[in-house]
């Protein structure tokens, strides 16, 4: 087995950018990939932005001609797939990877050269299904893709086949990565840190893995039947010989409502994490708080249908998927009040991580109150497909997640860097964000009930939403510049941010234990877990561990071989859309040729 | 439960005083029995979710304010939970979740309830981007504006041509999603959804598809024309009167001036369909132009062609707009529907004079026979 000193360069030497790149191309490390996986992440957050403030300057007025119709069609289809597939998802997985193995005492994630994989298909299937738009055919059929819509006979374009080509690809890098997270969460943790020792972003990591285990292969299987009628002529969902594009709804759905959980319990985890460290107390009711989760994530597997009122599905079939789903928000609500709880009788500091905490957990019940407003099935048929809708889930995914997220950044980026961010920077990105995002997103609620339907590229100037539509525009156009502001402060703040240190917050968790940044190793001897908050229990004991004396330690090689093998997959995709039988085996045979070497390559 | 709803409607009245204007397609002021309904269950929803809301966000900003780090702020006390508080926090959402879950439930089957005896079945056909209306009862079809009678139920039976598209008239009630057809096997019942409503008021209703279905998802409009059981029966026998010549007016030599924008065209009750013009006019040659070109193998005309594919053009004049949303029913505006659809609506899948559709040959016709069949079109009335 390969030795640390034979892998670590040695810190002193600097090096050159070409070196830089190869180790990051063949890095097997998690927190580099993590570092990959955020920084590709927050590239897509800037192309799925973009793609919004276009729709955005479109549905300014009625009648706006900036963009036709074919091309504002691709352009919420890429804004929604974007977002969900290229940003949420790998965000999450981003904070996964950087900090999971960190918080519970771990070297790695359990296979770090199928991490490695992950993020390479990733990448690669973002910009194969990306690259449709410089042939000007990127996917139009929402995100949701509804059958028979993405069907050969009403899509016959090659927009739908980028589209169902790079999600497969994407769903089997996200379930890679479900798996590893899964194992590593079950078998790496230090000695002592017991499953209910284990700190909320952990616990978070293991249910949304979960999720992503179960709910990503129900939407490979539903792109496959679709790939199937596309290229082979089969008629799943092809009316005219018996096919049903119901059925589609019911496979997306039975994906994409888990989906919904996969992306905000990563936020949740970070909010757990970041609300007690500045409330200078432990969360209140952790328990409770796992439980919740689970549930959530459990009875989140039986609400599909909600997205399927308008279907005509029938009263029963209403009636079930409605109670499941109201059920979902007793879970969700002890979730909020513990939160508060939490800060209640705290000594709270109002970081900008605190700042964006505490913000998502208030945007996210707008969105959740709108959640159990539509939840009201009867009047769901109101508020279905339209900007109401628009409006909740914006408030769940960016008042949300998002706002979870910035909350993950300002919080570990000292860390990662071993420097600060800038706080005063920091406070006018939050402040022009919850300002832009309200301006946004609330109006949203009251075009929709005044009767804006979704995905449309114009609307008729007598419907007399003229107002709405502005307003909202000017918040979105206002959220621009406090993007920039973040991607501003990341730059400086990793060449002149103040020093860190190991543990700036006075955070309770395994992760501030180590250097800032950690060595990649992470700690220099297994650290030994007696409690929840090891840090404020036994501080010194864990800093021993992690940065004592150093025990002789292994660490896997860097290898090349997951990279080439993920182009080989997602060459495989891409040669499908060649039509010729023989072209996906290319791909095909690299891939295997990729897999044996793999499996091969000695690691000793 | 009346006390709030009363509160829901206030405040919905406020917001749109505040708002100014009038919404057309606003959720807010149903006519129907249906959309009254729902909306007296949404308001319950909302007054309890909105307390919550209130409840959260206050605790927030207080727990903000109140333990905010100050420099002589002591060390907080170590608590993990409390299994009270906990407990209670989480039977009284469950019990708000009860109070909201039996209207709802009810409403549910309320709603979704079997079609009365005498209810007017209308069945609508969804298709890429336009509606088609056909009423079994009276033998009558029609396209994107449809005529309903008030104080009578209204089954609408629902099932699409292509894609999913879905009904939503937000003035009367929710929507529902309109679902190709498969295949059945012999003897099984096809598959239709459905809506069902008695509308109170008469008055013309806006609506939009509100399913993605393509390209022109945005342009594919509704419009209903609520009218009293009487004036229901006139359309109905103005639909089925055979063609009237054109009847000979005195200056006509060019276009039969255009219906002003918005205009809503009166139900004219004679039993017979008026198209004014004589015979050398401009309608009289539209006619002709008409019944002799490609239009007939798509468009009916009730007593002049009887194409199957295309919308039903009988009584086009009465339409607020052609194109199904595209463009106001003006002269020169269905003049460049004619001339060339796609440019006007993406999509479109109709020829126009010089651009093919599919297997359709451009139609070839000329300004001059545009215009006379425009004429001729908005003469319908």
């Amino acid at each position: 087995m390969a030795t640390l000193e034979a892998h670590a360069p040695p810190a002193a030497q600097p090096r050159g950018t070409r070196s830089i790149i190869w180790d990051y191309m063949t890095t097997v490390d998690h927190k580099k990939i993590g570092i990959l996986y955020f920084l590709t992440s927050l590239f897509f957050l800037v192309v799925g932005g973009l793609e919004a403030i276009l729709i955005r300057i479109q549905l300014m007025r009625p009648g706006n001609e900036f963009v036709s119709a074919e091309v504002y069609n691709q352009l919420f289809t890429m804004h929604g797939t974007t977002m969900v597939f290229l940003m949420g998802m790998p965000i999450a997985v981003a904070f996964f990877n950087y900090i999971v193995p960190l918080q519970i005492g771990a070297r790695d994630v359990a296979f770090p050269r199928l991490n490695a994989l992950s993020y390479w298909i990733f990448l690669f299937g973002g910009i194969f299904i990306n690259a449709s738009f410089l042939i000007g055919a990127a996917p139009n059929g929402g995100w949701f893709g509804y059958a028979n819509l993405t069907s050969s006979e009403f899509s016959p374009g090659l927009n739908i086949d980028f589209w169902v080509l790079g999600l497969q690809a994407l769903g089997a890098a996200s379930i890679m990565g479900g798996v590893n997270f899964v194992a590593t969460i079950i078998n790496l943790r230090a000695p002592g840190m017991r499953l209910m020792r284990m700190p909320l972003f952990t616990w978070m990591a293991f249910i949304t893995s979960f999720l992503i285990i179960t709910a990503l292969p129900v939407f490979a299987v539903a792109l496959f039947l679709v790939t199937f009628d596309r290229f082979w002529g089969t008629v799943f969902f092809q009316v005219s010989a018996g096919g049903d594009p119901v059925l589609w709804q019911h496979l997306f759905w039975m994906f994409g409502h888990p989906e919904v959980y996969i992306l905000i319990l990563p936020a949740f985890g970070i909010i757990s994490e970041v609300i007690p460290t500045f409330s200078r107390k432990p969360l209140f009711g952790y328990a409770v708080m796992v439980y919740s989760a689970a549930l959530i994530a459990l009875i989140g597997w039986g609400a599909w249908a909600h997205h399927m009122f308008a279907t005509g599905l029938g009263p029963i079939a209403d009636a079930f998927f409605t109670v499941s789903t109201m059920i979902i928000a007793i879970p969700t609500g002890v979730k909020i009040f513990n939160w508060i709880a939490t800060m209640w009788g705290g000594k709270i500091r109002f970081t900008t991580a605190m700042l964006f905490a505490v913000g998502a957990v208030a945007l996210f019940t707008v969105g959740g109150v709108s959640g159990v407003m539509h939840a009201t099935s009867p009047h769901d048929l109101q508020q279905t497909d339209t900007y109401f809708v628009v409006a909740h889930f914006h408030y769940v995914l960016i008042g949300g997640t998002v706002m979870g997220v910035f909350a993950g950044i300002f919080y570990w980026f000292p860390k990662v860097t071993g420097r600060f961010m800038n706080e005063t920077l920091g406070r006018w990105f939050f402040w022009l964000y919850f300002v832009g995002m309200n301006l946004t997103f609330f109006p949203m609620h009251f075009a929709g009930l005044l009767g804006m339907p979704r995905r449309i590229f114009t609307y008729a100037p007598e419907l007399n939403l003229t107002t709405i539509n502005f307003v909202t525009s000017m918040g979105a156009f206002l959220q621009v510049p406090a993007v920039l502001l973040l991607v501003y402060n990341l730059w400086i703040s990793v060449r002149r941010g103040a020093p860190a240190g190991t543990n700036p917050w006075n955070a309770a968790t395994l992760e501030w234990a180590t250097e800032s940044p950690p060595a990649e190793h992470n700690f220099n001897t297994t650290p030994v877990v007696h409690s929840r908050e090891p840090l404020w229990v036994e501080p010194a004991k864990m800093e021993e561990a992690a940065r004592g004396p150093m025990e002789h330690i292994h660490l896997p090689p860097p290898s090349y071989w997951p990279i080439l093998t993920a182009a080989g997959v997602v060459a495989t995709m891409a040669l499908f859309m060649t039509n010729l039988w023989w072209a996906p085996l290319i791909g095909l045979a690299w891939t295997m040729i990729g897999a044996i070497n793999w499996a091969f390559e000695p690691t000793h | 439960m009346r006390a709030p709803l009363a509160a829901a409607r206030a405040s919905a009245v406020l917001l749109l005083a505040a708002c100014a204007g009038e919404y057309p397609q606003t959720t807010f002021e149903p006519v129907t029995d249906f959309g009254v309904l729902i909306n007296e269950v949404f308001a319950i929803t909302v007054w309890w979710t909105m307390g919550i809301l209130v409840v959260v966000l206050s605790l927030i900003i207080v727990a903000a304010i109140r333990f905010r780090e100050t420099p002589d702020s002591p060390e907080p006390e170590q608590v993990h939970g409390n299994v009270k508080l906990e407990i209670a926090w989480t039977i009284v959402p469950a019990i708000i979740v009860v109070m909201i879950l039996v209207p709802t439930v009810s409403a549910i089957f309320e709603t979704q309830r079997r079609p009365s005896e005498d209810a007017l079945t209308i069945e609508v056909i969804g298709h890429q981007w336009w509606w088609e209306f056909r009423y079994p009862e009276y033998d009558v079809v029609t396209a994107n504006l449809a005529y309903m009678p008030t104080g009578r139920e209204i089954h609408l039976q629902m099932h699409s041509a292509d894609v999913i598209h879905s009904f939503w008239v937000p003035r009367l009630g929710g929507k529902r999603d309109v679902n190709p057809r498969p295949r059945q096997a012999e003897g099984e019942a096809q598959h239709s959804t459905h809506l069902l409503f008695t509308i109170s008021e008469p008055g013309r209703y806006a609506g939009q598809c509100a399913e993605f279905c393509g390209d022109s998802h945005a342009i594919m409009r509704i419009e209903v024309e609520a009218v009293a059981p009487d004036a229901f029966e006139a359309w109905v026998a103005d639909m089925k009167a055979p063609p009237r010549e054109p009847l000979p007016l005195e200056g006509d030599t060019a276009a039969t001036p255009a219906p002003p924008p918005g205009a809503l065209p009166v139900p004219t009750g004679t039993g017979q369909r008026v198209s004014a013009g004589r015979p050398d006019s401009l309608i009289f040659e539209g006619k002709r132009v008409f019944s002799s070109s490609t239009c007939v193998a798509c468009h009916t005309i009730e007593g002049v062609s009887s194409g199957p594919l295309g919308p039903n053009l009988t009584l086009f004049g009465r339409r607020l707009t052609v194109g199904a949303g595209a463009l106001p029913n003006t002269l020169e505006n269905v003049e460049a529907w004619i001339r060339d659809p796609v440019a006007v609506k993406a999509g479109a899948q109709m020829p126009g004079a010089e651009r093919p559709w599919g297997a359709f040959p451009a139609t070839g016709l000329s300004d001059a026979e545009i215009r006379a069949v425009a004429a001729y079109l908005t003469s319908l009335k």
